[in-house]
């Protein structure tokens, strides 16, 4: 990726990510925290159009910024008594530990393996990738809906109230 | 400067560690899950990464297991917020440091 557009666009991305990434780590309100990790999504959108994946950056603002923060918030919103302070346990130590030496791990062999040199403009576009959902995948795809909607069926069985089960087992 | 490969693989790489720090340390259980949301994306834009430098002649795949990845962490996310109400209805806490019945 040459020129100085993608690399600016980059730069701003990684830093605006990063650093809401980081304030999700440091925020000591969880509502902080949770408008923190919206930004960290809408950073990593943009890295998804810079990477020509548009269809995967659309998804990821529809699903992610609109759909998972607002579950967070409302799961947030049904704990009233509970605590908002976005604490550390005493995990905090050995927790930190792990993720610098995963972190040491990871960037000597990003930095130390031969990567492929792709020098042509890719050639993605959004029909490539519906034909490759429905015909190679398709079979994955069904999966993937079943599990969702069982998912979705468990979300609720879990979180209704005792009453509610009363009541349904009366009727 | 030209942006490569390996840039982005950092960006994941670092957003990995840091959402895997969150999910280990943070008390509160929503905050554990937010740094599991923050673990898949980074997963997410490595593979996104993977497949726009791929060499392979199909590299859309990398796109399609991104979608599926986003599918299952959508379940993930919305059982797992389903089971911190829960546990707050029986508990009145979601701190994951005083959910601890099961320690003798």
């Amino acid at each position: 990726m040459n020129g100085a557009g993608p690399s600016i666009a980059f730069w701003v991305l990684a830093a605006v990510t990063l650093i809401a990434g980081g304030g999700v780590m440091l925020s000591r309100s969880l509502f902080h925290a949770v408008l923190l990790l919206i930004l960290t999504f809408i950073g990593i959108a943009g890295f998804f159009v810079l990477l020509s994946a548009e269809f995967i950056a659309m998804a990821q603002i529809i699903i992610y910024v609109g759909a998972i923060s607002v579950l967070v918030l409302f799961a947030i919103l049904l704990t009233p008594r509970a605590g908002r302070y976005n604490g550390e346990t005493k995990m905090l130590l050995p927790a930190l530990l792990l993720s610098v030496c995963l972190a040491a791990v990871f960037l000597f062999v990003i930095r130390d393996a031969a990567w492929p040199r792709v020098n042509s403009e890719p050639h993605f576009n959004t029909n490539q990738l519906g034909e490759a959902l429905l015909s190679t995948w398709v079979l994955p795809f069904e999966i993937a809906s079943v599990l969702l909607t069982a998912a979705l069926v468990g979300a609720i069985m879990l979180a209704r109230t005792p009453q509610e089960e009363a009541e349904d087992a009366l009727a | 400067m030209s942006i490569g490969i390996e840039h982005f693989l950092t960006v994941g790489a670092l957003l990995f560690c840091l959402g895997l720090l969150v999910a280990l340390s943070k008390r509160n259980a929503i905050g554990v899950l937010m740094g599991v949301e923050m673990m898949l994306n980074a997963v997410n834009l490595t593979l996104i990464t993977f497949s726009r430098f791929s060499t392979s002649e199909r590299p859309i795949t990398g796109q399609v297991f991104v979608v599926f990845v986003i599918t299952v962490a959508a379940a993930e996310a919305a059982v797992a917020l389903a089971l911190a109400v829960s546990v707050y209805r029986n508990r009145d806490t979601v701190d994951v440091d005083r959910i601890n019945l099961l320690k003798s």
